[in-house]
């Protein structure tokens, strides 16, 4: 069990609960391995994955999650959904109350979204991504991959690298590893910071060759050109002379520092090509471990402690 | 028909006057004021323990008529007003559709007319459909009856644009009343610029953003002689800019909302409540200072509510998605007494200049004083009432108050407009 019924973002997590998401994933992970991946935990339940902005890494990495645990998923997509016809969202929640589901996944377009899913609705929230605010789970499983990979998370320096002012990613990380008492440095030219990043608890810097030496991961975002009103630096190509991932960097770092990206990947801008296909490089690591972390969530949430072992 | 107001605290700095007297009305009109009064016939109120200020003018209300009824309407807005102790308001023009021509202006005073409960003095829009275009038809409102220009609700964008208006404007020596919003800067923006918005994850609205505005149009007021009033000024940086600019004699006036005031950013927390999403945000704490800071040392002229109705159902939407504003009407006189008064931050004078002498002053509305002669517009305060703001409370039709759930000290228990009662004993009875 964890102390919040909702995951609305890092807030609601206590760094005993943070452990314990990690603990109950590593004996997912394992679950994952076996040729039959399926446990009968959740059966009878029902879990919405409420998609109402395009998502296909985030939506499906959920889905496949609830189908492990013999979760009922349902996944309400905006495009299918009554959204596109006007529909408030406190009223697409108090339909799908209606129908008595156990747990929501929201994914929205727009900051606080599962906070009023969680005033209309008697179940369990879990944030899937609101506007540029929060990403818990994302957060998690990142925490989840870097312990796995270098044992530990305490006193780790993570260099989280690019548009931090409209990365809800970043939102989550920064204060999961705070929790953790690992060490978060923002990294990216002041055009692409918060206005007060300070606030968030992060280290600042706007020269990735500066610290990189001192990093023990290297967290790069994904530069998103749709977001920003107007563009916040001149090119990609100058974006990725000052902040691009490459060899030549991932050389100057320390020999166990990895390098890590929430995808989808732009190649050859915030990361090259050669070390996204490195063994320093923890993308697709980070893909596996969303399943188990996000199985672990589920099953917290939805008191599956009470029936039996999770694996 | 006449009214003898006994033993109440008059006050009004205008004429000098603060003492425990009696106050007769005849026909609208103050006819005496003094102790121990008597009047053979008519009616007598008894006011101890109250305060009668000057009637009270709100000159920022959305009224919402005509186009969004649903919100606000003459008929309600008016009666929100004398139940927040107002005798007069002004009307923004940003209605649907805009008042941008002299039989809109018209349409409003005849509305007014026949359904207010308070004096309404219109505003018109300085340019057409308030798009930034060209010049609404000034003149025109002016002949029916348009007080003061404003595109409230964005600005007018360009600086040249805005210096035609400020010439035009000035041959009717009426003052342009700016809403003070750069796009360019604000863009997206919801929230205070700064811990608010990199906290809560949304785009921010840059103090800079209205700073840049106020600085362009205080020089464009040199420049042009045109009497300009700044609206809802919201960070300290504005109170700067307009303390130079009344220094150096300029005819500048500028106004704060009680929200400003009263809250800042710091009151918006993880439960995204959409009744604190207002235009101009809420600042931080020690913007909130200098705003005070300002009122107490003149260089605020007033307090203006910027009473902003919205629809629930819009209100309830995602916070980036509602609208901006809260209501304001009812709630400013018992905030005021509740933080300044009550905390003796300020005393009734001051009240009394703040919300009548200094408004009206700002956009050339017809004194009022507490006087023999004059028209008897009256505000009359019990210090001692209790207020808890619920949504039942409301006698306006929007429920969208930022004060919500607040427990207030002071209350407007009775409004005398030209000697009639449209509030009494904490009722509006018109």
């Amino acid at each position: 069990m964890l102390s919040s019924r909702h995951i609305l973002g890092m807030d609601d997590l206590t760094t005993d609960d943070i452990n314990r998401i990690l603990e109950t994933a590593e004996s997912f992970a394992a679950v994952n391995e076996r040729r039959i991946k399926k446990l009968p935990t959740l059966r009878g339940l029902t879990v919405v994955n409420l998609f109402l902005e395009p998502s296909t890494r985030t939506r499906t990495s959920f889905e496949i999650a609830a189908k492990r645990l013999s979760a009922d998923g349902i996944n309400f997509t905006a495009s299918a959904s009554a959204t596109v016809k006007g529909e408030s969202l406190r009223d697409t929640a108090a339909t799908l109350a209606a129908m008595s589901c156990d747990l929501v996944i929201i994914r929205h377009k727009y900051a606080g979204a599962p906070r009023i899913l969680s005033e209309m609705m008697d179940c369990s929230i879990v944030n899937g991504g609101d506007g540029i605010h929060q990403h818990p789970t994302q957060a998690l499983l990142d925490l989840y991959t870097m312990k796995q990979r270098l044992g530990h998370l305490e006193g780790l320096r993570v260099g989280i690298v690019g548009d931090i002012s409209h990365s809800r990613v970043a939102g989550s990380l920064i204060p999961a590893l705070l929790k953790v008492g690992a060490h978060p440095i923002v990294v990216g030219p002041p055009t692409l910071m918060p206005a007060r990043p300070d606030v968030l608890g992060a280290e600042v810097s706007w020269d990735l060759d500066e610290v990189l030496p001192t990093l023990d991961v290297a967290y790069m975002l994904r530069i998103q050109m749709e977001r920003a009103d107007a563009t916040p630096f001149p090119s990609l190509r100058e974006y990725a002379r000052f902040y691009g991932m490459n060899s030549v960097r991932l050389a100057a770092m320390k020999p166990a520092a990895i390098v890590m990206h929430p995808g989808p990947m732009n190649r050859g801008v915030e990361i090259s090509a050669d070390v996204a296909d490195s063994d320093r490089s923890l993308v697709l690591e980070q893909v596996e471990s969303g399943v188990a972390v996000r199985m672990a969530v589920m099953y917290l949430l939805l008191g599956g402690a009470d029936s039996g072992a999770a694996a | 028909m006449a009214l003898l107001l006994k033993n109440a605290r008059v006050i009004d700095p205008a004429v000098g006057l603060d003492a425990v007297c009696d106050i007769v009305i005849r026909d609208g009109v103050i006819a005496e004021i003094g102790t121990d009064l008597k009047i053979p016939k008519g009616e007598t109120v008894e006011c101890a323990e109250k305060v009668v200020l000057p009637g009270l003018a709100d000159i920022h209300t959305h009224l919402r008529e005509p186009g969004r009824e649903d919100e606000e309407s003459v008929y309600s807005g008016t009666r929100a007003a004398a139940h927040g102790g107002f005798t007069a308001i002004c009307a923004m023009p940003n209605t649907e559709p805009v008042a941008d021509e002299g039989s809109s202006v018209r349409f409003l005073r005849e509305r007014a007319a026949a359904e207010g409960a308070v004096r309404v003095y219109p505003f018109g829009a300085i340019t057409a459909k308030q798009e930034g275009g060209g010049l609404a038809e000034i003149g025109d409102m002016v002949g029916e009856g348009a007080v003061a220009f404003s595109d409230d609700g964005h600005g007018v964008q360009s600086a040249g644009m805005m210096r035609m208006a400020m010439d035009y404007i000035k041959r009717f020596a009426v003052p342009v009343v700016s809403h003070c919003e750069d796009e360019s800067l604000v863009g997206r923006g919801v929230v205070n610029e700064g811990v608010v918005s990199t906290r809560l994850g949304m785009a921010g609205w840059p103090a800079a953003g209205e700073e840049v505005q106020v600085a362009r149009d205080i020089r464009l007021c040199e420049l042009t002689g045109c009497r300009l009033h700044l609206a809802h000024l919201s960070t300290a940086g504005s109170v700067e800019l307009v303390r130079q600019a009344k220094a150096a004699g300029l005819p500048v006036t500028c106004e704060v909302t009680p929200h400003h005031l009263f809250l800042t950013e710091d009151d918006l927390t993880e439960s995204y409540d959409t009744n604190l999403k207002m235009n101009p945000p809420l600042r931080t704490r020690e913007d909130a200072a200098a705003l005070l800071a300002g009122l107490i040392d003149g260089t605020v002229d007033c307090i203006a509510t910027d009473h902003a109705p919205h629809a629930p159902h819009e209100k309830a939407l995602e916070f980036e998605l509602a609208p901006f504003g809260t209501t304001g009407l009812e709630t400013a006189l018992s905030l005021v007494v509740t933080h300044l008064v009550a905390t003796k931050k300020a005393d009734w004078a001051q009240v009394a200049q703040w919300m009548s002498a200094g408004p009206r002053a700002a956009v050339g509305l017809p004194p009022v004083r507490i006087e023999v002669g004059a028209l008897a517009d009256l505000t009359i305060v019990d210090p001692e009432a209790r207020v808890e703001v619920t949504a039942e409370w409301f006698v306006g039709k929007s429920r969208n108050s930022a004060f919500l759930g607040h427990k207030l000290l002071g209350k407007a228990s009775d409004v005398l407009i030209g000697g009639y009662f449209a509030l009494r004993n904490g009722k509006v009875v018109v």
